[in-house]
């Protein structure tokens, strides 16, 4: 399995979201906090990626807490690396749009 | 006030299903009740509701996900779910990205297989007997199926066009 793959925002924001233990419900609310409203993980989204994310040793279920009914994730050291990586991947992405942005301002303040 | 209707939407028109019920919803008749063919519906004010429907095997930890969202469950058919939520708490979609999508349509496509098989079985052991044979049943069952199934298909081809260019 290829640990380098791009993620998809959902994925993205959903391990974020699970840098300290949180609930499905929980992770659809920071999800749109942090995203200022833009991305809204739909139920249905967000269950099936919590499903394959545990399955790929991500995330991890907590024990239940007593008295409460809602489960509760959290990121593993492998799900950790994995939110690292995909930054950098960002991180470059960004750099080179902005590289090559400039240049292209650059080049119309000459001409 | 409540009204019943009995209709029939193949599996491959469950947008059209869909949009039939919200369709209903904006003319004040919610989904109340649902079984095989029927639809039970209780008045509402016009677009109170929206509807949404999947295919998913029952799970009360994902049910409990609906209900913190404000949706309720109605009922299901089979594996199929039917929602509904207010419009006034918010837009209500069960898949927000393209990959979902494309796994529900999957998980519908294998259901559909796993059926055609069956038919294609029991076609083949009704072949051999020769007093009762029935076997046609069967195979139009199938070919049904392998419709349904190709309909599927070209919907989710549809989606994962869509997505070479956006995620």
């Amino acid at each position: 399995m290829n640990e380098n793959l791009t993620l998809t925002e959902a994925t993205y924001y959903i391990l974020l979201s699970l840098y300290t233990s949180n609930h499905g419900y929980g992770i659809m609310q920071q999800t749109e906090q942090l995203s200022q409203g833009r991305i809204h993980l739909a139920p249905g989204t967000l269950y099936g990626a919590l499903t394959s994310l545990c399955e790929k040793g991500w995330i991890v279920p907590l024990p239940f807490e007593e008295g409460s009914r809602k489960k509760e994730y959290k990121l593993t050291k492998k799900g950790l690396v994995v939110l690292r990586n995909e930054l950098d991947r960002l991180k470059q992405l960004v750099a080179n749009g902005e590289q090559i942005l400039k240049e292209e301002l650059y080049e119309k303040e000459i001409s | 006030m409540r009204k019943k209707f009995h209709k029939w939407f193949w599996v491959w028109d469950v947008e059209k299903e869909e949009q039939w019920l919200n369709m209903m919803a904006q003319s004040g008749w919610v989904l109340d009740k649902v079984g095989l063919a029927t639809y039970d519906f209780i008045s509402c004010d016009p677009g109170e509701y929206t509807i949404r429907l999947e295919m998913r095997e029952h799970d009360e930890a994902y049910l409990d996900l609906m209900r913190e969202m404000g949706a309720e469950y109605i009922g299901r058919v089979v594996q199929w779910t039917y929602y509904r939520k207010r419009a006034a708490l918010g837009e209500f979609d069960i898949f927000s990205d393209i990959d979902s999508k494309i796994h529900h349509l999957t998980k519908i496509g294998n259901g559909l297989a796993v059926i055609a098989l069956g038919n294609l079985l029991i076609a083949l052991i009704n072949s051999i007997n020769p007093v009762v044979n029935i076997s046609w049943v069967n195979l139009l069952c199938v070919a049904l199926l392998m419709y349904a199934l190709g309909r599927i298909h070209s919907q989710k081809e549809r989606l994962e066009r869509e997505r070479i260019v956006r995620e």
